[in-house]
């Protein structure tokens, strides 16, 4: 089990955090952290001790993340930026997507090379899926996502309607968010995971 | 638009001092130089390095001395990188709690922010302090590598504070600065303008110094290009910094104060009230609830010769980042810097001549570089 890589993965948008850990469980990672808030950022990765951390660009902490990683007595072991500096093409691709990542010094190429693939990917494959519902929420009324997160509920929880939009409810009350963005954050996840 | 404008890139950070590039975009000085100039808003620094080292932009709004990093190989992503023109001087202050504010006015910091005098009285606060074995001070500063975390180090070690071993000094974003102050996770900080004004309106802080009183008239944001760039754009890069020029003459003169502020305040730049921005531009500061100063030159926006980088104040930051351990000294480091703060491209194509580029610095305390 040692030799098994713990990856951290920062990133503030729930829904596409979930989407690159079950990507990496996939890849058979089973040592895969989830954090989408800075408060006690320090003493979480000081325990977790990862191996390779995946952060968003849209991330205002950045700078603060990579201060640490240069001074702090919490973090034990040195960490670079992305596999190898000579990799010129991995580094632009991830920019590109809006991904960056960090790995413990000394880990081998290989071994961290497809976690940087597989994040670069779906991040892509995110930043699509966000601008395509952008258009078809353009075209149609948040009426229509919300119906079709209705759908997606009542087919893979056989709910019926009313309780496909209570559960809805109930999910943007509990997170303080609007009944439109939690639909539509259900139906990103669910045409990536495959519903 | 003119399909015969050059299109330039730019990222910008949405800060005070991003008004010069805000403003050679929206008031048309980058188009009177044949320029289509585009900008992009950034969310941190470390994404700023990042897109200009793949290429994403042209040019960037930049802290000082995170050109020389780059040049340095002292971060990641780093490319052989030009600071042709500076941005933006001064502007930044140290703020400090309240808490810790009425100690050191016990201990006789005076009011009006001198650095002397709040850094000896900080230094006699320290000292009771470890006495009491009272937890360290924490600072906070905005990236390792800018004017702020050298300005709160040089302030601190010239009143024989050790910024390593007598605080802490951590990094955070400008905007959560005020707050953190607040929620008792920083003592002080030093950050650029309207975080300082923040704590002092929200009643949680107090100025207890200022750039422009630390190193007078210093470069505090560049234009940051990549060397690669640089050469293969240099009439493109000379028109730009005509425009940057004209722009800043523009931001510089009073009357537009108030049009600055609005275009600054706009969501899609900083998306903050227009007053908070005119405050700082005015150079009136409050330093405290019932302390006012005015500071001439807080704040400026460089045009004609001060926009002009001198070696001098590249070796400045470089001597700092070494005696801060953050790069070892050598002598070709030291040409190197030279070369990221040569005025050469600026003052030719500004036609400017017969300029004395071996300026002196002379800090607060006395010291020349």
């Amino acid at each position: 089990m040692s030799d098994e890589l713990s990856i951290l993965v920062i990133d503030d948008n729930k829904i596409r955090a979930s989407i690159i850990e079950q990507g990496l469980r996939d890849a058979g990672h089973e040592k895969v952290i989830l954090v989408d808030q800075m408060d006690w950022l320090v003493r979480q990765i000081s325990e977790i001790n990862p191996d390779v951390i995946v952060i968003d660009l849209e991330n205002p902490n950045r700078d603060q993340l990579e201060h640490m990683f240069q001074v702090s007595r919490a973090v034990r072991r040195p960490i670079a930026m992305f596999v190898d500096k000579a990799d010129s093409h991995s580094i632009e691709a991830a920019v590109d997507a809006g991904v960056s990542a960090y790995i413990v010094d000394g880990l081998k190429r290989e071994r961290v090379k497809p976690i940087l693939d597989m994040a670069i990917s779906r991040f892509r494959a995110f930043s699509k899926l966000s601008e395509e519902l952008e258009e078809v929420r353009t075209e149609l009324a948040d009426r229509k996502t919300i119906d079709r997160a209705k759908g997606i509920l009542m087919r893979s929880k056989g709910l019926s309607e009313q309780e496909a939009y209570d559960l809805l409810r109930r999910t943007a009350m509990n997170q303080s968010r609007k009944i439109i963005e939690v639909a539509q954050s259900l139906v990103i996840a669910s045409g990536l995971l495959g519903d | 638009m003119d399909t015969n404008l050059r299109p330039v890139i730019a990222g910008f950070i949405p800060l005070l001092d991003s008004a010069v590039v805000v403003a050679a975009a929206e008031k048309g000085f980058a188009e009177q130089e044949g320029i289509a100039l585009k900008l992009i808003r950034e969310t941190s620094w470390a994404n700023i390095r990042d897109r200009i080292s793949v290429g994403h932009f042209d040019v960037a709004h930049m802290l000082a001395p995170m050109p020389i990093a780059a040049s340095l190989n002292l971060t990641s992503l780093a490319v052989p990188m030009r600071a042709p023109m500076l941005l933006g001087l001064g502007g930044n202050a140290i703020t400090v709690s309240t808490g810790l504010w009425s100690d050191m006015a016990r201990a006789g910091a005076d009011p009006f922010g001198d650095p002397a005098s709040t850094g000896k009285a900080l230094a006699d606060v320290i000292a009771v302090r470890q006495e009491a074995d009272a937890p360290l001070l924490h600072f906070g500063v905005v990236h390792p590598f800018s004017g702020h975390a050298y300005e709160l180090r040089y302030w601190l070690a010239a009143a024989g504070i050790d910024p390593d071993r007598d605080v802490e000094i951590t990094v955070l974003a400008p905007q959560v600065m005020a707050d953190a102050l607040k929620g008792g996770q920083l003592d002080g900080y030093c950050v650029g303008e309207p975080w300082n004004t923040a704590a002092v309106d929200a009643g949680t802080g107090r100025i207890a110094t200022y750039k422009q009183a630390i190193w007078p008239d210093s470069p505090e944001k560049v234009l940051g290009v990549t060397e690669k760039w640089a050469h293969a754009n240099p009439e493109t890069l000379a028109a730009l910094m005509r425009a940057f020029s004209a722009a800043a003459d523009w931001c510089a003169d009073l009357r537009n104060n108030a049009e600055l502020a609005d275009i600054l305040s706009r969501p899609d730049i900083l998306g903050c009230p227009a007053e908070t921005c005119l405050a700082a531009l005015s150079g009136q500061l409050r330093l405290g609830p019932n302390t006012k100063k005015s500071v001439p030159g807080f704040l400026s926006f460089a045009s004609g010769v001060k926009a002009a980088p001198m070696p001098a104040h590249g070796k400045w930051f470089y001597r700092q980042m070494v005696r801060w351990g953050q790069a070892a000294h050598s002598e070709a480091a030291l040409k190197d810097v030279e070369k990221v703060f040569a005025p050469e491209a600026y003052l030719s194509a500004l036609g400017l001549e017969d300029v004395v580029t071996d300026v002196v610095i002379e800090m607060f305390d006395g010291e020349k570089f």
